[in-house]
Order: C-alpha cells, then sequence, then structure tokens
C-alpha cells in the first residue's frame, strides 16, 4: 500500500508486519504514529556560545547559562550539550557572591549552580573552535565533551549571544565572525548530514543580520533585533553592579520556565516572546528555509530531549511472526548506488586546466608524416620541376 | 601655469600679501579672541559623557554607614596631631593596623633652595604614613589611592578621620580588584613628592627619602580629599595639576554622575553650575568659570596634592569640601557612600583611563571643550607670526632701491648676519642671568641689603630682568665688524624673533594651552608691529606693559577679580612677589617648567623685540 512509502521511517517493517491486519486499526495506529514521528529527529544537541568577557558583559555569560538551564531541565543532558562561554564571571574579583552568576535581581536565581559543565571556557571559545565544533573538523585528540557528534536525525539548538553588528558577531574583543561564513558552515553541516532541523537564536545589537544570509534547508532562525537597532539589557543589580541579562533572553527564559517537558507549545508561541512594547527593539524571526510549518513544531523539539514513549492498554494481536527484512544477495542484483560526498576542492581539475580528451585522435606526427608522404607522391608523378614552385 | 610656479601671479599674490598683511593680521587677532571667548558659550560645547564601557553608569548600591564615627576619629587625630605638635606617626600605625591594612611609613627630608614666605618652611623634615589594603583575591598588580592631607592647624582633621573611616569599611568587602592604598602625606606637596619618587624609583628633584617598604602593583587612579568641616554644602572638583597637566575627562565625569546621582551640590573651580547660558549674566558666569580655569593651569602650579600624580600617567583629582552659607547640609556618611560609589566604579577598570580626552577647557561641569574645538583660537593667533615673517622675508629678498657696488655687498651680508648674532647671544646670556643668578646670590644681596632671602631672590629676579632694557644702549658697542649696521640687519633679526617666538609659543600651547595663549596674546601684536621706526618712547611704555612680568603682574589681579577677591594696588604687589617666588620654588621642588620657560626662552625673544625697536 501507498501509506507505507508515505512514511519512509525506520517503523516501517513494523507497518509492514501489520498490514495484514484490520484497516481500520491500522489506520489510528498510524495517526497516533503520526504525532510520533513527525519531527523526525531522534536526538537533540544544543550549542550555546556566549562570545564576550570581562566583568561589564556579565549579561551575556547570564544569558547563555539560563538557556543552559532550562536546556537542561528539560531533558537534554550534559553529553549534548556544548557549551562555550568565557566564564570569568563566577571567580571574578569583582563579584561580590563569588561563585554565583545571577539573572534575576535580588539573587532571586543563581543560573551557575553547581552542575554546570562549561566546555570551552576562557581563550578557548573562538570563531574557529567554534567553527570546528559546528562542521566537525576537530583533531583526533579531542574529546568526547567538546564534539559536536550529532547525525542527519538530531535537532540542535544554537545559541549565540554578546556584541554584535550589522553582519558579523564579536568574538572576545578579538575576531570576529560573518553571517556568511556562519551560512557557509550550516552548509557544511547539511552537506555532511549533521542536522536533522536547526533552531538559530541569536540575541545581540542587529541580529537579524546574522540569520540573512543562510541559504540551506531545514534552519529556522529568530533574532532579538532587526538590523539598526540595539539589544538592550533589562535590569542592573545595584549590589553586584552589573546589567543581569539582556531583555530578549530575559522574556525567553520567563517563556520557557512554563515549558515542561510534555508542553505542546509551538514555535508561534516563541516568535511572540518579547513583542516590541517589552523588547524595545524588534525581534525577528525566518521560516522560509524550513519544510515544516512552525505551529506543527514543538519547542520541545529543540528545547527539550523528549523520549517519546506511548502507553497503550490495548492488546495488539501480532499473529505472524515478524519476518526479517530479506538481506541483499551477495551477487547483487540491485546494484546499491555507491553515494560519495561532492568533490569540495576538485585540485586534479584545477591544476590541470586542459580537460581530459574522452575520444581518441591519431597522434600528431602520423598526420604530418602522412601528408608529406601524399606530397611526395604528387610529386613524384607530375614531375620534380614543381617542387621548386613550392619551395 | 601654477599659482605659485607663474611670476605674474606670483608677484600679485606677494603684493597683495604685503598690502593686506597688516589688516589681516588684525582681523586674525581679533578673530581668535573672539573664538576664544565665544568658546564658553554654552551651546558651542558639548555635554559630558561617560567613555570608559568598563565603568557604566552610576549602579552600584553605596551602603558606608559610619560617617560619626569617621568624624570621632577626625577628632582624635586633631587631638594627637595638636599633642605630638606635627604627625601622629604611632597613632596613625596603630589605627591603620587595627583596621586591617599593611601599615608602612616612609621618611623625607629637603631644604629648600630660600624660604618660603607663603607656608613658613625652610628646612622640610616629614614622614608620609599609608596603609595598603591589599584585594582579596586579585593578584597585586594594581592599585588606587586616596590620600588626605596632614596640615598643621585644624584643616584637614575630617579627611583623615573618613580616610580611616572608609579603609575600614572597605577592608569588610570582598569586590576589590585592585589593592587601595591609603596615604596620608605630611607637608602637602613635598610628602607627596617624596612619595611618588619612592614608589616609583625615580629622584627628580633631589629630595632625600626613606624607600618604600611596601607596594602595591601600578597605580590606576588617585583621589585627594580635602574636607575640614563636619558637614559640608557643596564639593568642589579639582583637576589642574603640574605644568597644566590634566586628568582623563573621564574622572570629572565619574565625579559628577555620582554627585547627581547622589543629590550633593558640586562645583567646580568653587563656582556653581547655572541653567541660564542664554542671558548675559549666565554666559559671564560661564566665562569666568573657564577664565579661572585657564589662570590656574597657565600657572602650572599643582592646584592640589593630586597634581604631582598626572605626571607618572596616574589619573588623578582632589575633592575640597565647602562649608559656606547654603541651607541644605550634608553629613560625612554622604560624602563616604560618593567616594565609595566612585572606588568601586573605578575597581571595575580593565586598562588606565584613555577612552576620553586629556586636553579639555571646563566651563561648567556638565559641559567640556575639547582640544580640536580650542586649538583654531591659538592657530589664529599664531598665523598672524607667520604673515608677518612672510612679509619680512618679501621686503629683504627685494633689492634695495640704492645699489652698492659687487664688493661691499658680501661685507654686507657677513655684517648682517654678525649682527644679528649678537643681540641673540646677549638676550639668551640675560635669560641665562635671570634663570641662575637669583638663587645662587642670595647670600650676597642678604648681606648687602636689609631683606630676607625671598624677597632677596625676588628682587634680584626683578633687578636683572629692568637690567636687560637697558642692553640695546650697549650691544651695539660690542659689534665686531664696522661701526655701520646695515639698515636691513633688523629685518633678519625680526624676521629669526619672529620664528623663535611662533615655534616656542606652538610648542607651549600644544603642552599647556593656557600658558601659551596667554602669552601669545600679549606677545603676538608686539611682535607685529614692533619696527625700529615706530615712535620711540610710546612703543617702549607698549612694550614693557606687554612683557611677560607685566602681564603676570595683570594676570595675578585679573585672578584675584574672577575669585571675587579683589586686593587693593600694595596687596596686590605683595602677591605678585609671592608669586614669583613660588614660581621659582616650584621649579626646583616639584620640577614645573613655567619659570625656566619664561627666563631662559620667553624673556630672551622679548629682549629681541627689545633690541629691535632701539636698533640703530
Amino acid at each position: 500500500a501507498e501509506w507505507i512509502h508515505r512514511f519512509s521511517l525506520p517503523t516501517c517493517p513494523l507497518l509492514a508486519v501489520l498490514h495484514n491486519e484490520n484497516t481500520n486499526f491500522i489506520r489510528i495506529i498510524v495517526s497516533i504514529a503520526g504525532q510520533f514521528f513527525s519531527s523526525g529527529h531522534t536526538n537533540n544537541w544544543a550549542v550555546l556560545v556566549c562570545t564576550s568577557r570581562f566583568w561589564f558583559n556579565y549579561r551575556h555569560v547570564a544569558n547563555t547559562l539560563s538557556v543552559y538551564r532550562s536546556v537542561k531541565r528539560l531533558g537534554i543532558p550534559d553529553s549534548h550539550i556544548v557549551l562555550m562561554l568565557a566564564d570569568d564571571m563566577a571567580c571574578n574579583h569583582r563579584n561580590p557572591k563569588p561563585a554565583t552568576v545571577f539573572s534575576h535581581k535580588n539573587m532571586e536565581l543563581n543560573v551557575y549552580g553547581d552542575d554546570v559543565e562549561v566546555d570551552y571556557r576562557g581563550y578557548e571559545v573562538t570563531v574557529e573552535n567554534f567553527l570546528r565544533v559546528l562542521t566537525g573538523r576537530l583533531p583526533p585528540s579531542t574529546p568526547r565533551s567538546k564534539r559536536l557528534l550529532s547525525d542527519d536525525r538530531s535537532n540542535i539548538l544554537i545559541y549565540l549571544t554578546g556584541h554584535g553588528g550589522n553582519g558579523f558577531l564579536k568574538f572576545q574583543d578579538s575576531e570576529e565572525i560573518s553571517n556568511v561564513e556562519l551560512a557557509d558552515a550550516f552548509e557544511q553541516m547539511w552537506q555532511k548530514r549533521r542536522y536533522n532541523e536547526l533552531l538559530f537564536i541569536i540575541d545581540t545589537c542587529q541580529g537579524a543580520s546574522m540569520y540573512e544570509r543562510f541559504y540551506s534547508p531545514n534552519i529556522m532562525a529568530l533574532a532579538s533585533s532587526q538590523v539598526g537597532e540595539d539589544s538592550l539589557s533589562h535590569q542592573p543589580d545595584l549590589a553586584i553592579g552589573v546589567h543581569l541579562m539582556d531583555r530578549y533572553t530575559f522574556y525567553m527564559l520567563e517563556f520557557l520556565e512554563d515549558i515542561h517537558p510534555a508542553s505542546k507549545t509551538n514555535m508561534n508561541d516563541l516568535f511572540k516572546v518579547c513583542p516590541k512594547s517589552q523588547c524595545v527593539s524588534t525581534p525577528g524571526h525566518r521560516t522560509d528555509l524550513f519544510l515544516r510549518d512552525p505551529g506543527s513544531v514543538l519547542i520541545t523539539d529543540f528545547f527539550g530531549s523528549v523520549r517519546k514513549v506511548e502507553l497503550t492498554m490495548d492488546a495488539i494481536n501480532l499473529t505472524d511472526p515478524i519476518k526479517q527484512m530479506e538481506e541483499n544477495p551477495v551477487n547483487g542484483e540491485e546494484q546499491k548506488e555507491v553515494y560519495s560526498y561532492a568533490d569540495q576542492l576538485p585540485v586534479s581539475e584545477i591544476i590541470h586546466q586542459k580537460p581530459k580528451q574522452k575520444d581518441w585522435h591519431p597522434p600528431d606526427g602520423f598526420i604530418l608524416g602522412l601528408w608529406t608522404l601524399i606530397l611526395l607522391v604528387f610529386f613524384k608523378t607530375y614531375g620534380i620541376k614543381h617542387l621548386k614552385h613550392i619551395f | 601655469m601654477g599659482l605659485l610656479s607663474d611670476p605674474n601671479r606670483r608677484r600679485a599674490l606677494i603684493s597683495m600679501l604685503t598690502r593686506l598683511n597688516a589688516p589681516i593680521c588684525v582681523v586674525c587677532y581679533f578673530a581668535g579672541v573672539a573664538w576664544f571667548m565665544g568658546l564658553a558659550f554654552e551651546p558651542f560645547t558639548l555635554r559630558t559623557y561617560m567613555s570608559e564601557n568598563a565603568m557604566g553608569s552610576t549602579m552600584v548600591e553605596e551602603r558606608f554607614p559610619a560617617g560619626e564615627r569617621a568624624l570621632a576619629t577626625g577628632r582624635e587625630f586633631a587631638a594627637h596631631k595638636k599633642k605630638v605638635g606635627g604627625m601622629p606617626v604611632d597613632w596613625l600605625v596603630k589605627n591603620m593596623q587595627d583596621r586591617g591594612l599593611e601599615v608602612f611609613t616612609q621618611s623625607f627630608s629637603r631644604t629648600l633652595p630660600f624660604p618660603d614666605e607663603n607656608k613658613e618652611r625652610y628646612i622640610v623634615k616629614g614622614t608620609n604614613v599609608y596603609g595598603i589594603l591589599r584585594a582579596p583575591r586579585a593578584p597585586r598588580t594594581e592599585a588606587l589611592v586616596l590620600s588626605a592631607p596632614c596640615s598643621p592647624g585644624d584643616s584637614n582633621n575630617q579627611a583623615v578621620g573618613l580616610l580611616l573611616g572608609l579603609a575600614q569599611y572597605f577592608r569588610n568587602q570582598i569586590y576589590w580588584a585592585k589593592d587601595i592604598i591609603f596615604l596620608v602625606n605630611e607637608h602637602d606637596l613635598i610628602g607627596m613628592q617624596a612619595w611618588l619618587e619612592g614608589y616609583h624609583h625615580t629622584n627628580t628633584t633631589g629630595m632625600s627619602w626613606s624607600p618604600l617598604q611596601g607596594r602595591g602593583g601600578s597605580i590606576q587612579a588617585a583621589l585627594s580629599l580635602e574636607l575640614s568641616s563636619d558637614v559640608i554644602t557643596s564639593l568642589d572638583l579639582v583637576l589642574e595639576g603640574l605644568n597644566g597637566q590634566l586628568p582623563n575627562l573621564d574622572l570629572a565625569n565619574l565625579f559628577y554622575a555620582f554627585c547627581q546621582k547622589i543629590g550633593v551640590l558640586c562645583t567646580i573651580q568653587g563656582k556653581l553650575q547655572r541653567n541660564d547660558w542664554d542671558s548675559v549674566s549666565g554666559y559671564s558666569h560661564a566665562v569666568q568659570t573657564m577664565m579661572l580655569m585657564v589662570m590656574k593651569q597657565a600657572s602650572g602650579r599643582p592646584w592640589g596634592d593630586h597634581g604631582l600624580f598626572l605626571r607618572y600617567h596616574i589619573e588623578a583629582a582632589t575633592i575640597k569640601g565647602v562649608n559656606s552659607f547654603r541651607q541644605y547640609k550634608t553629613d560625612a556618611t554622604t560624602i563616604g557612600r560618593l567616594l565609595e560609589g566612585m572606588y568601586r566604579k573605578l575597581n571595575n577598570l580593565l586598562e588606565r583611563l584613555h577612552q576620553s580626552y586629556f586636553f579639555y577647557l571646563m566651563p561648567s561641569l556638565s559641559h567640556f571643550v575639547s582640544i580640536g574645538y580650542y586649538m583654531p583660537a591659538f592657530g589664529l593667533l599664531a598665523v598672524i607670526l607667520l604673515l608677518r615673517a612672510l612679509d619680512l622675508w618679501v621686503q629683504l629678498n627685494t633689492p634695495p632701491s640704492t645699489t652698492e657696488d659687487g664688493v661691499a655687498d658680501i661685507d654686507q651680508v657677513r655684517h648682517t648676519l654678525l649682527s644679528v648674532l649678537t643681540p641673540l647671544v646677549i638676550s639668551h646670556l640675560t635669560g641665562v642671568a635671570l634663570y641662575a643668578l637669583p638663587i645662587r646670590f642670595q647670600e650676597t644681596a642678604v648681606e648687602h641689603f636689609p631683606v630676607s632671602e625671598t624677597e632677596a631672590v625676588v628682587l634680584t629676579a626683578i633687578a636683572i630682568y629692568t637690567a636687560g632694557l637697558a642692553l640695546p644702549h650697549n650691544t651695539h658697542r660690542y659689534y665686531i665688524m664696522s661701526a655701520v649696521p646695515d639698515v636691513r640687519g633688523w629685518r633678519v633679526l625680526k624676521l629669526i624673533a619672529v620664528l623663535y617666538l611662533a615655534v616656542l609659543l606652538g610648542c607651549t600651547a600644544l603642552i599647556n594651552f593656557s600658558l601659551g595663549f596667554i602669552l601669545a596674546l600679549t606677545l603676538v601684536p608686539l611682535a607685529a608691529f614692533v619696527t625700529p621706526h615706530v615712535p620711540k618712547v610710546l612703543s617702549a611704555f607698549i612694550l614693557v606693559i606687554l612683557s611677560p612680568a607685566c602681564t603676570l603682574l595683570f594676570s595675578v589681579f585679573f585672578f584675584q577679580e574672577l575669585q571675587e577677591m579683589p586686593v587693593s594696588f600694595q596687596d596686590g604687589w605683595l602677591l605678585y612677589l609671592s608669586v614669583i617666588s613660588q614660581g621659582i620654588l616650584d621649579h626646583s621642588l616639584y620640577g614645573s617648567l613655567v619659570y625656566p620657560l619664561i627666563a631662559l626662552l620667553v624673556y630672551p625673544c622679548w629682549l629681541l623685540f627689545w633690541n629691535i625697536l632701539f636698533w640703530k
């Protein structure tokens, strides 16, 4: 039946078995299964990056740590989170409350906690490290905690915060990443099948410029401000003496605190977080590269790591044994097409400028000799005196 | 053909230059003065703003509670000071140690070149006491300084009391990233100079001091506190330092921001800001404030204990508490909170203050004029000198109307150069005499005349200055070659003198704009109009009026007027003599450059013009 081929998923064998049974019953299960696997991902990753250092950029670290906290609370484990922070806030000499990073004034919420696991800290937060994490081109000695080991069924959440401008994001006062580089990194990830769907959130000044250049499929992007606008900070804490959070992330954190692993809230609600009246800047989003409708995308698809478990009280009659999928015969009639990566840098074609000749021509010397022979025969026949007219 | 290479056009340009020279000079002069006066007009100024990102805004919570206890400590300090008759070193050391600081002392001694009659000291011996609050978690690489002077009599007791109170409060906080050094210096500027030299291992002024046992890293900022009453009505900020150097504008911005946050009245030059800039009185108020700053900067002396820090690239300011007849009084706790807020913000600094301006003028505490805006005023005055130089060059290059035979020409040239060299050398020798002789011959003067040493020094200086006026009548006897100097000789001398003055004033204005501008105001018209052909008596009188010494005399009277304390002529004259003695003392004690500049460079330049006037 055609409807089996519509869901080209690992559940195919199960449904293939059931197709012999009562069709109505199957239809119900298929619709439930449709809800189960509507997103198409099996694991979740998060890459959270704070690109600033120094005491007066306290709020960027608090931003990143509050997203980290939400993501961990909703189920993504530390092994699936790559956290890049300068990490010089909690133990800064100027911190009147050492070993804490607060996100709400009057010290209501300590987002540093006691189980924060920072993967890239201090001067390791560089553009090169960030791009290597995304594309997976890390040296073999890199530990697992510093790698993004995603596959083509991973939904990845990428959160960036710091100081940015029109088309760039400043990394730790010494370098910048441009929106073109980021878009190319995502394209590399797509070509290497390193993600199923990607949610990109950025909270910087003029953040919308960073997602303008994306061209890979299945990316949804949110930004805290449009080009030409500044993202503003939320509230200062007078005891600590710095601004604690940025407005967009503050309201996003409030929004996320209401999400629990079984929430059905979708992306359209996330787009409404922090309207202009609260944020002063205009948050933006981009969904044209995303294949599904944002209304059908759950928040927990990206922020949580939901193990889908469905309890059923009904008995399912399995009369026929489950047939194994037939192995391909070794002397394979079906020749599976071997996939290979497109040649990223066709060196051979660049170095040898002349294209390879596909059809055979007789060697050049042969043609010359042939014509010399014809000329000599001509002059032999018609007399040698004609030769001097030639030379 | 180009504008300058075409002979016809060049001739036209040159003739226009010579014809219009005097009018353009006059216009430039008045334009320069008008530009300077316009600097205080509020729409031409900018509002001050914090440039340093790390300092951020004033969002800290100040919680200093112990103002009354600080005043009690101040009273104890006063009692011990009276008992010991100087600085109560042991009491201070014990007190600071009880508050948890690392305490060290430094003794110093200096014999002044001649007695200082203003402060009545000649051989100065003293001790500085300082305590270092080590930052609890930070490495000892950077420091901040809070200092209060130990003054004789009843002044500044509350300052020392507040300093000790703040030390105790700061010691209980854990958020310090830099060491804080609490310094009580004796004999105000001399003690401060000894401490700074000891801290930085330099010895520029010949003082003898004991080496410092404890150090705190490189100093990022310093504040000096002067508080002589239990309650105050306003806080005054003093910025001008040695040689007219100013701290970074961010320090003034920080002070002003905290004054506004806490609600304390803040003044600069002792004048409160006014809002009515478009009225005449409002504008004149701003002009007075700015002129006070210009006068103070031009004098080149440090106007507070902070003035000596600036040389070491440490941003420093003095905060003075003023108790005048206003209704609203501020108590010591509030002052303590203001200082606590400022120090918490300075604590957040990652680098030295460098984002804001180093060269500025302030017509009020919330408005400033940067170097880009005030330099054109001086530039317009300097242009006059350049125009005059061009005019002289043109005149020198046109052949004289009476032709001489070729042989005499070469001799003429040699006469000219040599006859020019003589006044130059003699003027500079007189300048050297003015610089070196007063101090050297004070004993001889005291033996022969019934004056004190200070008066001897000052009167010798004035005598040498006046003796220089007699020079032109004598110098022409020393001409080596024939006794007929060329008529063109004075033009060469004037050309050299005008260019010399231009370079001198330009360099001065770059370092100390106020000094350069005030000297330019009087010397440039003098340089422009003086020739041997102007009426001698009148010009001699004008030249003396515009000479540096008389400029100083008028400045003294003007300064007193600006401070609303006008003086009579007698008191003004005595004040003038004390200003000269202070200038000479500042030079030998702290390395102030105003006195050598005037004696060795400006005075010989003026003498050259005097020579030109009396050229035969």
